[in-house]
C-alpha cells in the first residue's frame, strides 16, 4: 500500500483516498463543512486547507488525492493561520444570531469557529440578507446563515434524485434556492436538515422546541416500515421531541425517511390513556380492573374456536410471542399478522425476506422489480437501490408499472405473461439475465396479493435455482415487505395457512366466524363489525379503537423495549425511550393480568424470559443486529400460471400508512402538500 | 453588480426557430454522445439571440427539456454568467466597463452620461424604450480604454462629449458607427505619436 507522511508520522493509506481521509487514518481533525462522506466532493468551502510539501500554497484536503510520498503538515502557523482566514470570510456574511438559532449547540459552524475560528472579525460593512425561501411543511429555512457548502444541493441530486435545489446566481448574490418555491417532491428531504452544517435549514416541527443539551438521547429502531432503520430518539420527559438517523452502513446508512423523522409528533396526540369499555354505544372511561374483568368473561364465554387474534404493522417479537402462548393457553388457533390476502409461504427463511440483504444491492449487476414500489414500500432501499444505479449504472427492470422511482427503469410490461416470458427465457432480458453474475430479483407485496402470487413466488425461486441464481455466495430472490411486524410473525408462526388455503382467517373474518376478536395494535385490517365483541389493545384511537367493545391501553414503539424483524431477518432491539401514557400497560403485563384473572397464574415472570424465549423461536437467528444464517437451498414445487393477470402495484398511502403517522399532524401537513400539488398541477 | 432578478412578465412558450434549430443541432454535434448537456451554454446564448436578447424562463425549460438536464441546472447557469440577460434590454443594449484601467481614464463619467440620458437605473429600459445599459466587468479592451459595448460593437477611447453623441444617435435610432473615437486603427498608436522601432516588430 503507498504511504503518506502525515505531521511526520508515516501512514500506510488505501490507493483512492483523498489527503482528508488519509489524515482521517493518522487521527488528524481537519475541520470541514462541504465535505460529507456519502457525498460527492465539492471542495468549495476550503475549511479543510493543510500544508503540503513542496506548494507553495496550503491544499484543499478533500478535494486532494493522497498520493506516495506526500509529506502533509496540519498543525502549523501556516495551516492555522488559513483555517482563521477562511472562517473570517464564513462569518463576514453569517448572522451572529446563535441564541435564536435551532441549531445552536449542534452546529457545525459554531463549534470550528471555537476551534478554528479569530477571536473577532475585521469586517466592518453591513453583512448581506439573504430572503428566506419556502421548503415544504418540514424544512424551515433561514436563508442569511447559509455558507453555501452545498450540501443539500448534491443530496437532493444523487442521493434522493430529484435535482429542485441549486445555487442560483453567483459571489456574493449566491443563494441556494428551489426553483419553484415548494416542497422537495421526496421522501427522504429532511435528511437536508441533517446535513446542513449551520442553521440555514432546519427542522420546521422541530422549532424552537428544546435544545439539543436538554434532550435524553436513546438509541433504537425504526417500525414504520420494515427496514428497520437506526434512530435515535430525543426525548423531553414524555415527549419524544424528534427523530434523527443513526450511522449503520448495512441498513439505512446515514438517512432515514421522512415518515421515520416526522411522524413522531403523532405519539403525543390521539392516545389511549386508560383502558375504555363500550356501554350504549358510547366508550367510557374505566379502569383495569373493570376492563380485565369484562375481557375475562367474554373469553371464558366464548368457544375458543370462534376467538380470532390479529397483530398490527408495529407489534415487536415478544409482544407477538407472548400473544400466542397467551392465545394457545386459552386453545385458541385462529390468528393472524396479515391486513390484506397477502401470500406467504413459510416453509423456507428465504420466502419471505429479503436475501440479498440490503448492502448486497450495491453489488449487483441487474434488478428486476415484480410489482412492487421500493419508493414507498421501503424508501431507503430505494435510496440503496438508486445509489447502485448511480454508481454502477445498473440497469433496472420492472414487470408492473410503479411510477416514478428516482430512477430510470426499462418497463417489461404490466402483465403476468411478461414474467412468465422471463421464465421461459422468452424475454427482451433474458439474454442480458444469462450474462449477469449477480442479478436481484424483488418481489414486492402487490405482487404477493395476486392470484397468481404463489406461481411468482415457486417460480421465480425456481428459475433462480436453475440459473445458479441462488448459490452460497448470492441469493437473488428477495421479497420487499412493508411492515415492521412482518418477518417477525412469519417467524414464530403467527398466522394460518394450509396447503390450499392461505387465508383461513380472512375466510373465517369474511364469514363472520369469530365472536370475539382481540386486536393488537392492529389498525389496518378491514374488520364489517356485526355482533362479533372487539378487544383493542394499542397505543392510538385510530380505527380498530372506534369499533372497539373493550379497549386496553399500551405503550407504543417508543415507550416500551421490543425486538423487531427486519425484510432482511435482521433482529434489531428498540428500546425505550419515554413511559408509557397514563395507565397504559407493556403489552406483555397486559397477557399477564387477563391469565392471571382467567387461571390465576403469571403466563411470564418477566421481559427477559420473554425474549429468551421467542428468540429461540426463530428459525436460522444468528445475533442481534446481524443477518440470519443461510438456509440449504430447496426447489419449490412448479406452479401454473393463470394467464393473463394484470400485475397492478398497489398504490399506499405514503404519509398515513399506519395508527402514529394517522395521528401526526406534520404527516397529515405533508400529505396534503402533494394533494395540492397535483390538484393545480404545478410538480411538474 | 447586483443579483440578476428574473423578469416579471415571462411568455408563456419558447421554442427555437427552424433556422435557429438546424444551428442547434449543428452545435450537439461537437459534443460526444451522452455529454450534450454541455451545449447549455451555446443553446442559451442562441435563446437569448432568438429572443430580442433576452432569455425567458420557458426557454430555460424548454433548453432543459431539449438537453435532457434538470432544470434547475439551466437556471443555475443563466443565473451565473453575467452575459444572459434575465430581463428585457433595450434594442441598444449599452454595457459600460468599469474595471480599474477604463475607470482611471475616465468610465465613472460615461456612466454618469447614461443615467441622465438613458435610465436613473441599470437594466431598465429608456422612456422610449429604444435602449437600456449595465455597468460590466472588463471587455478586454483597456488598450483603448474608456469603451462601451452597444450590442455586438466596442465603441472605444471613449470621452464625455462623444459619449453623449452617441447616446444620443441611439436613442433617436440612428447609431454612428462603431469605432475608436481618437481614430485609432485597432490598437494601434495614434498617428501623431512615434512609433517604437519605427513601427518594426521588436
Amino acid at each position: 500500500m503507498p504511504k503518506i507522511i502525515i505531521n511526520e508520522k508515516e501512514i500506510e493509506f488505501e490507493k483512492g483516498m483523498t489527503v482528508l481521509q488519509a489524515c482521517e487514518l493518522a487521527d488528524v481533525e481537519i475541520p470541514r463543512f462541504c465535505y460529507h462522506e456519502k457525498l460527492s466532493i465539492a471542495g468549495n468551502c476550503r475549511m479543510c486547507l493543510v500544508e503540503m510539501e513542496k506548494s507553495s500554497k496550503p491544499i484543499a484536503s478533500c478535494a486532494m488525492p493522497a498520493a506516495e510520498g506526500m509529506n502533509i503538515k496540519t498543525n502549523t502557523e501556516f495551516v492555522k493561520k488559513a483555517r482563521k482566514g477562511i472562517m473570517e470570510f464564513l462569518l463576514a456574511n453569517h448572522p451572529l444570531d446563535c441564541p435564536v438559532c435551532d441549531q445552536g449547540g449542534e452546529c457545525d459552524l459554531q463549534d470550528q469557529s471555537l476551534f478554528y475560528g479569530f477571536d473577532k472579525s475585521r469586517f466592518s460593512e453591513n453583512k448581506r440578507e439573504v430572503k428566506d425561501k419556502y421548503m415544504g411543511p418540514l424544512i424551515k429555512t433561514q436563508m442569511t446563515r447559509c455558507i453555501h457548502c452545498t450540501r443539500c444541493v448534491r443530496f437532493a441530486e444523487e442521493v434522493a434524485g430529484v435535482p429542485e435545489i441549486g445555487s442560483v446566481g453567483r459571489g456574493e448574490n449566491m443563494e441556494i434556492t428551489t426553483y419553484l418555491e415548494q416542497s422537495m417532491t421526496s421522501e427522504l428531504s429532511a435528511n437536508v436538515i441533517d446535513l446542513c452544517p449551520v442553521g440555514a435549514l432546519t427542522s420546521k416541527p422541530y422549532a424552537f422546541e428544546a435544545r439539543p443539551w436538554e434532550l435524553k438521547k436513546t438509541e433504537s429502531v425504526d417500525v414504520m416500515d420494515a427496514v428497520g432503520s437506526n434512530i435515535r430518539v430525543d426525548t423531553y420527559g414524555w415527549e419524544v421531541k424528534r427523530i434523527l438517523p443513526r450511522l449503520n452502513n448495512e441498513i439505512n446508512e446515514e438517512w432515514i425517511s421522512d415518515k421515520t423523522r416526522y411522524a413522531c409528533d403523532g405519539l403525543l396526540k390521539q392516545r389511549l390513556d386508560a383502558p375504555y369499555i363500550k356501554k350504549n354505544g358510547k366508550l367510557i372511561k374505566s379502569n383495569w380492573d373493570e376492563a380485565v374483568e369484562l375481557v375475562t368473561k367474554k373469553i371464558k364465554s366464548t368457544n375458543p374456536e370462534k376467538i380470532g387474534a390479529h397483530i398490527g404493522d408495529m407489534t415487536s417479537i415478544e409482544t407477538i410471542f407472548a400473544l400466542k402462548t397467551f392465545l394457545k393457553n386459552i386453545n385458541c388457533n385462529n390468528y393472524d399478522f396479515r391486513e390484506k390476502n397477502l401470500y406467504i409461504n413459510p416453509s423456507d427463511k428465504e420466502n419471505y425476506i429479503f436475501n440479498t440483504s440490503i448492502q448486497g444491492i450495491e453489488e449487483s449487476d441487474l434488478i428486476l422489480l415484480i410489482g412492487c414500489n421500493p419508493r414507498h414500500e421501503a424508501t431507503i432501499v430505494n435510496a440503496r437501490i438508486r445509489k447502485t444505479f448511480v454508481k454502477n449504472k445498473t440497469p433496472i427492470f420492472s414487470v408492473g408499472n410503479s411510477g416514478d422511482l428516482t430512477y430510470d427503469y426499462t418497463l417489461l410490461g404490466e402483465n403476468i405473461n411478461d414474467l412468465k416470458n422471463i421464465f421461459d427465457e422468452k424475454s427482451k432480458i433474458s439474454e442480458k439475465l444469462k450474462n449477469s453474475k449477480k442479478p436481484l430479483f424483488i418481489i414486492g407485496e402487490s405482487a404477493l396479493e395476486l392470484k397468481n402470487a404463489k406461481y411468482i413466488l415457486d417460480e421465480t425461486k425456481n428459475f433462480l435455482i436453475k440459473n445458479n441464481f441462488i448459490n452460497d455466495t448470492w441469493n437473488a430472490l428477495n421479497i420487499l415487505t412493508q411492515n415492521a411486524s412482518t418477518v417477525g410473525a412469519i417467524d414464530l408462526g403467527f398466522y394460518n395457512t394450509e396447503d390450499k388455503n392461505n387465508f383461513i382467517f380472512f375466510d373465517k373474518l369474511k364469514n363472520k366466524d369469530f365472536k370475539l376478536l382481540y386486536l393488537v395494535g392492529s389498525d389496518n385490517l378491514e374488520v364489517k363489525k356485526s355482533d362479533e365483541f372487539i378487544i383493542y389493545q394499542g397505543s392510538h384511537g385510530d380505527k380498530s379503537a372506534e369499533i372497539a367493545d373493550v379497549i386496553l391501553p399500551s405503550p407504543s414503539y417508543t415507550e416500551q423495549d421490543g425486538l423487531f424483524e427486519n425484510l432482511e431477518g435482521r433482529i434489531q432491539e428498540c428500546r425505550k425511550a419515554s413511559y408509557p401514557t397514563n395507565e397504559a400497560i407493556e403489552d406483555w403485563k397486559i397477557f399477564n393480568l387477563i391469565n392471571n384473572s382467567l387461571n390465576k397464574s403469571d403466563l411470564f415472570n418477566d421481559f427477559l424470559s420473554i425474549r429468551k424465549l421467542a428468540l429461540k423461536e426463530i428459525p436460522n437467528f444468528s445475533e442481534i443486529g446481524l443477518l440470519p444464517k443461510k438456509n440449504k437451498i430447496s426447489n419449490q414445487e412448479s406452479s401454473v400460471v393463470i394467464s393473463g393477470e394484470e400485475i397492478e402495484i398497489k398504490l399506499i398511502d405514503y404519509y398515513f400508512s399506519n395508527s402514529i403517522a394517522r395521528a401526526s399532524k406534520t404527516m397529515s401537513d405533508c400529505r396534503d402538500v402533494i394533494h395540492n400539488n397535483k390538484k393545480n398541477g404545478t410538480n411538474n | 453588480m447586483s443579483l440578476k432578478k428574473i423578469h416579471d412578465h415571462q411568455p408563456e412558450s419558447f421554442e427555437f426557430s427552424k433556422s435557429n434549430l438546424e444551428l442547434v443541432n449543428g452545435i450537439l454535434k461537437k459534443y460526444p454522445e451522452g455529454r450534450k448537456k454541455s451545449a447549455v451554454m451555446p443553446l442559451l446564448y442562441m435563446a437569448q439571440r432568438q429572443n430580442e436578447n433576452w432569455i425567458p424562463l420557458a426557454a430555460m425549460k424548454y433548453i432543459a427539456k431539449y438537453l435532457e438536464i434538470p432544470y434547475i441546472k439551466v437556471y443555475e447557469v443563466a443565473t451565473f454568467y453575467t452575459m444572459y440577460n434575465l430581463a428585457p434590454v433595450g434594442k441598444y443594449f449599452v454595457q459600460v466597463c468599469t474595471t480599474s484601467p477604463c475607470l482611471i481614464r475616465g468610465a465613472d463619467k460615461i456612466v454618469k452620461i447614461c443615467k441622465e440620458k438613458i435610465s436613473s437605473e441599470e437594466n431598465t429600459l429608456s422612456k422610449n424604450k429604444l435602449c437600456s445599459w449595465l455597468e460590466v466587468e472588463c471587455l478586454g479592451a483597456c488598450v483603448n480604454a474608456p469603451m462601451m459595448q452597444i450590442n455586438n460593437d466596442y465603441y472605444e477611447d471613449l470621452d464625455e462629449k462623444n459619449t453623449l453623441e452617441i447616446i444620443n444617435s441611439l436613442l433617436q435610432d440612428r447609431p454612428i458607427k462603431p469605432k475608436s473615437f481618437r481614430n485609432r486603427t485597432s490598437t494601434a498608436p495614434e498617428k501623431d505619436r512615434p512609433i517604437i522601432n519605427g513601427g518594426k516588430n521588436a
